[in-house]
């Protein structure tokens, strides 16, 4: 889980790479042409973005003749909105100071 | 430690701690022993008792489901439209106590509500560590 966390959030940390990645979101699947043409960067910048984000599994390709196309994989989000992550993360925390605070009662 | 079902989900901690289960139920029912691990409130360990637990983030609702001196506390637990049950088990052991504690009864539906409620905890676990480092 956690080098899921941060394949994730280096994905995202990048405005560039946030920006290509939302507007796959908000326009659904699109070719590395077409997101060259929104943006302000070359194809081969933005195809080096949009291959850190297939690794984090937050996109996918999908090749058609000479194009590739590129959809959002939302499903990627899951672990950094999974509230029993968060929750198991808080209990264990105060657990912790729990245990903290019965050394402290025995003395 | 996470147990997860499509139907309703909970988190379940459980760890052996060298302590009697009697010194335990004090930590876990007695208000200002409360403050010092989890957060101000003004518990009481009676059936029906509504409470509230604050921090600087936000409140916790609460209201006390059941109380077994020893081996058993369980409240409702509501905090940014969640609502959950959190259920403490003491079981003694040859060396203490196996205390667990099962949070559940949340709903996969509820995951937008939750999406309110995880930037509180950020904010809380990260005033956490200062304290745990303020104790040492």
């Amino acid at each position: 889980m956690p080098d899921l966390h941060d394949s994730l959030f280096r994905s995202l940390a990048d405005p560039t790479r946030r920006a290509i990645f939302e507007q796959l979101c908000r326009e659904g699947e699109q070719t590395v042409g077409a997101l060259t043409a929104r943006s302000a960067i070359s194809q081969p910048a933005v195809s080096k973005h949009l291959g850190i984000l297939k690794q984090a599994g937050l996109v996918r390709d999908r090749h058609e003749g000479r194009k590739t196309h590129y959809s959002a994989q939302l499903g990627a989000l899951a672990p950094l909105i999974d509230w029993t992550s968060q929750m198991a993360g808080f209990w264990q925390s105060r657990f912790d100071r729990l245990e903290d605070l019965l050394k402290r009662m025995d003395q | 430690m996470n147990e997860t079902s499509t139907e309703t989900r909970s988190v379940v901690i459980e760890r052996e701690i060298p302590h009697p289960p009697e010194k335990i139920w004090r930590a876990l029912t007695q208000p200002q022993l409360l403050e010092e691990w989890l957060m101000k409130n003004d518990f009481k360990p009676v059936l029906g008792h509504s409470f509230r637990l604050t921090a600087d983030w936000g409140a916790v609702d609460c209201r006390v489901q059941a109380v077994e001196p020893n081996k058993r506390l369980s409240y409702s637990w509501a905090a940014y439209g969640l609502e959950s049950i959190v259920t403490w088990t003491l079981t003694p052991t040859s060396t203490g106590t196996r205390l667990r504690m099962e949070q559940s009864g949340f709903r996969p539906d509820q995951e937008q509500a939750y999406q309110g409620a995880k930037f509180g905890w950020q904010r809380f676990l990260a005033s956490l560590e200062q304290v745990v480092a303020r104790m040492d």
